[in-house]
């Protein structure tokens, strides 16, 4: 059966032959929820509607169908359920998932604004170029989530799948909002950590690392973009003085028209390259954003090693305090030894119940450092696997990305060929 | 043109304007050789052939050969030093069987000028022909030395080819001054000779008195010549600009590529498996820019110049045309002055008549 689906998921995929790669890719791996529906993003629609200031806006909203699988299989043509999701219920989305499994790398979401936008390109969120690629990148984000051996099997998600109402206040009440780390607490506990696990230290460069290169590198390609375009549109005004001059030549005239015509074809063919090129973009900006889940899977690890080291600290200093109590003896300097060098030793009641609150949040306090070290240890496992899937999974996705970006330009420069050997023909009748 | 007549349309003849009836037409020639072996075009349909590999091609080739009597190169561009000024000189090498000529080989060392002053000579003596333009003297705004490499090989290559036309030409290669310039070792005491500035000066101004006179009618074919003249001109100006246009752009797209590929180059310092390709990716960049650089730098040295030539072709052509028109009108003004001036001797002499007393 998982043939049959395999067979099927291709057959029925979305246009992008990218997805259909990725999807035979996803059911290799054997992934749960994936194996269970297929989903895609189908459509994407203008609405109006009153946003959270309750002011008029226009927003975009996305279709979202679903089939089971087995029917898929099976043969049987059901029509999909569907429900519309716009992009923050998207972002909610995320932003739950990133709380509730901070050791996982999380799937980045489509751009917010176009970014990395060349003259040509327009970086108006309502452009229908650029709809058109989010809803691309909204059904990538899907499918990984969903094709993810820990993310897929989420309540959250299922429900964000198939339920259109309610979904917003079902993962409200989740209350991972409170759970969120706050920016200060997750600063501070990365200047003033001591012992982290090197792997981690060494991801962390690696994000930094994969984020500036990659944005180097869209950068420079969209200003290389911009100037094949000026480069490849000049030739259109060979197209007009050939065109022009045409007209009153006699031998040459016949020729001169034709050539014209492919100098036009040459000119106008860079549109259709460059949008082909913004593809192969938006694959780099997927790991570009990827460079941050990452960096968020370390910061956590930090968080936790930090906070084991904050309660071990704090274990031993009461522990200590115990001991002072005990014995008598002031090792450290205390508010209360100095009370009591002033004010005399308090009354051996007083210090029986001392002793016992110590003893308690000793107690307490010994729990929390097992809690906190199993949270850290854990924490460390389930990343270390997730980091390590996370390497496969960019290596092979990006070795593709390369090889296709080959092939266009192989393409390119073909097309490029046929137009320039077309005109030396006319030019050679003429 | 003595009584030849040129057709309507002759945009395919257009070299052929200035044909004595019993001469060949030189245009049918395609092509001839420069020093170097290379086929170097002589007409619109030649730049064809230049891309050519035909054998039929080879052939008319060596017909050719065998008719040339006088082959012309320059080649050799040295700098030569003076008190006063720097300056380029080149070898004019001519090869000849004329009987004209003393000897069969000559080697002479001419200057920039020399060229202009030959080139003035043969228009003066020539009106009615078609002399082939010089490259241009060198122009500030272009904002290329004067003495950089590309400029000078450049120029050669067009005073080359201008001396070849000028040697293939009918009339104007059996011209004296010509004849001249490619034998005498010192050129100075020629120059000084001949009508010269205050000729040129009349011209200019019979020119300017004519067309604010305008022409009472132009035949037909001469309108048509001058429309096409005026087109073909715009047309070939328009390309010229365009391929430096494209040049222009070409540049910058390779400034740009030259940034990219390195992006690459940088991100495989940080990876394990995907290094390779990365790499892979760089290199192919890198490969890329240098074709484009190479292929833009043919654009400026062989399709620039030759584009150029013809834009120069065009106005040496205007230039005759405006001499036609010149001559007409001075024609027309001398008819009228011929038939006022009979027209008062009439009217002298009927008055004449009236007043003398009866015999």
């Amino acid at each position: 059966m998982a043939e049959d689906g395999e067979e099927e998921l291709v057959a029925t995929d979305d246009d992008s032959e990218k997805q259909g790669r990725l999807n035979h890719a996803i059911v290799d791996q054997g992934c749960t929820l994936l194996r269970r529906m297929e989903i895609c993003v189908a459509e994407a629609e203008k609405r109006n509607g009153k946003n959270a200031v309750n002011m008029q806006e226009m927003f975009t909203v996305y279709l979202i169908e679903t089939r089971p699988m087995d029917a898929v299989a099976e043969g049987r043509n059901l029509s999909p359920d569907s429900l519309w999701r716009r992009y923050s219920e998207f972002e909610l989305l995320r932003s739950y998932l990133v709380v509730t499994y901070p050791y996982i790398v999380v799937p980045p979401l489509p751009e917010k604004r176009a970014e990395f936008v060349w003259h040509k390109l327009s970086a108006d969120n309502m452009d229908p170029d650029f709809v058109e690629r989010r809803r691309v990148g909204l059904e990538n984000f899907l499918l990984r989530v969903a094709c993810h051996p820990v993310l897929s099997n989420d309540k959250i998600l299922y429900h964000f799948l198939t339920e259109e109402r309610g979904w917003k206040e079902v993962v409200y009440e989740t209350g991972f909002q409170a759970k969120a780390e706050s920016r200060l607490k997750a600063l501070s506990a990365t200047f003033r950590v001591r012992n982290t696990d090197k792997r981690f230290v060494d991801m962390k460069h690696y994000s930094d690392e994969l984020q500036s290169h990659t944005s180097q590198l869209l950068r420079a390609r969209a200003r290389v973009a911009d100037r094949l375009y000026g480069v490849y549109k000049v030739h259109g005004n060979y197209g007009r003085v050939f065109s022009e001059w045409s007209a009153i030549e006699r031998e040459m005239g016949d020729g001169l028209q034709s050539a014209g015509h492919h100098m036009d074809a040459f000119a106008a063919s860079i549109d259709d390259i460059l949008e082909e090129e913004e593809h192969y973009a938006d694959q780099l900006k997927e790991y570009l954003f990827y460079a941050e889940a990452l960096r968020a899977v370390c910061r956590k690890h930090e968080l936790t090693q930090f906070e084991l080291e904050m309660a071990s600290q704090d274990l031993i200093s009461k522990k200590q305090q115990r001991e002072e109590l005990a014995t008598g003896i002031v090792r450290t300097f205390s508010f209360k030894g100095m009370t009591n060098k002033l004010f005399g030793q308090e009354a051996p009641e007083q210090r029986e119940a001392r002793l016992k609150l110590l003893e308690e949040m000793i107690a307490e306090g010994e729990e929390t450092v097992k809690e906190k070290t199993v949270e850290c240890e854990e924490h460390v496992e389930r990343a270390w696997v997730d980091m390590q899937r996370f390497e496969e999974q960019k290596d092979k996705d990006l070795r593709e990305a390369l090889i296709n970006y080959a092939v266009m330009q192989i393409s390119m420069c073909k097309k490029g060929i046929q137009v320039w050997g077309n005109a030396k023909d006319c030019f050679l009748k003429m | 043109m003595s009584g030849h007549t040129v057709p309507a349309d002759f945009s395919g003849h257009m070299l052929d304007l200035d044909e004595d009836e019993d001469l060949e037409v030189f245009s049918k020639k395609t092509s001839t050789l420069d020093g170097d072996g290379n086929l170097v075009p002589n007409s619109p349909s030649s730049l064809v052939n230049q891309y050519r590999l035909d054998e039929e091609e080879e052939e008319e080739e060596e017909q050719h050969a065998n008719t040339i009597d006088l082959f012309i190169t320059v080649d050799n561009p040295e700098s030569h030093v003076t008190a006063i000024e720097t300056f380029i000189m080149y070898r004019v090498l001519t090869k000849t069987t004329r009987s004209e000529f003393d000897c069969s080989e000559y080697e002479v060392r001419r200057r920039y000028q020399d060229f202009l002053w030959l080139r003035s000579r043969l228009e003066e003596n020539h009106p009615t022909l078609i002399v082939h333009p010089l490259p241009e003297k060198f122009v500030m705004k272009s904002m290329v030395e004067r003495f950089n490499d590309d400029f000078i090989e450049t120029r050669r290559n067009a005073l080359d080819r201008f001396l070849k036309k000028i040697s293939e030409h009918p009339v104007l290669s059996f011209s004296e001054h010509l004849q001249v310039f490619l034998t005498e070792p010192e050129l100075t005491s020629y120059k000084k000779q001949g009508p010269g500035f205050l000729s040129r000066m009349g011209d200019t101004v019979r020119g300017l008195a004519n067309s604010v006179r305008g022409l009472k009618s132009r035949p037909d074919e001469f309108t048509h010549m001058q429309e096409y003249v005026e087109d073909f001109s715009n047309k070939i100006c328009s390309l010229d600009k365009v391929t430096q246009r494209i040049i222009r752009e070409q540049k910058e797209y390779l400034d740009e590529l030259k940034q990219y590929g390195p992006t690459y180059t940088q991100w495989a310092g940080s990876e394990g498996d995907l290094a390779e390709p990365l790499k892979g990716v760089a290199s192919c960049v890198e490969h890329c820019g240098k074709e484009t650089e190479e292929q833009t730098q043919h654009l400026s040295e062989v399709l620039v110049p030759v584009l150029h030539e013809y834009v120069l072709c065009a106005e040496t052509l205007r230039g005759v045309m405006r001499r036609r028109d010149n001559l007409q009108a001075e024609f027309e003004a001398k008819n009228e002055a011929l038939v006022s001036r009979k027209t008062d001797q009439e009217s002298t002499l009927t008055l004449m008549s009236l007043y003398s007393p009866s015999a």
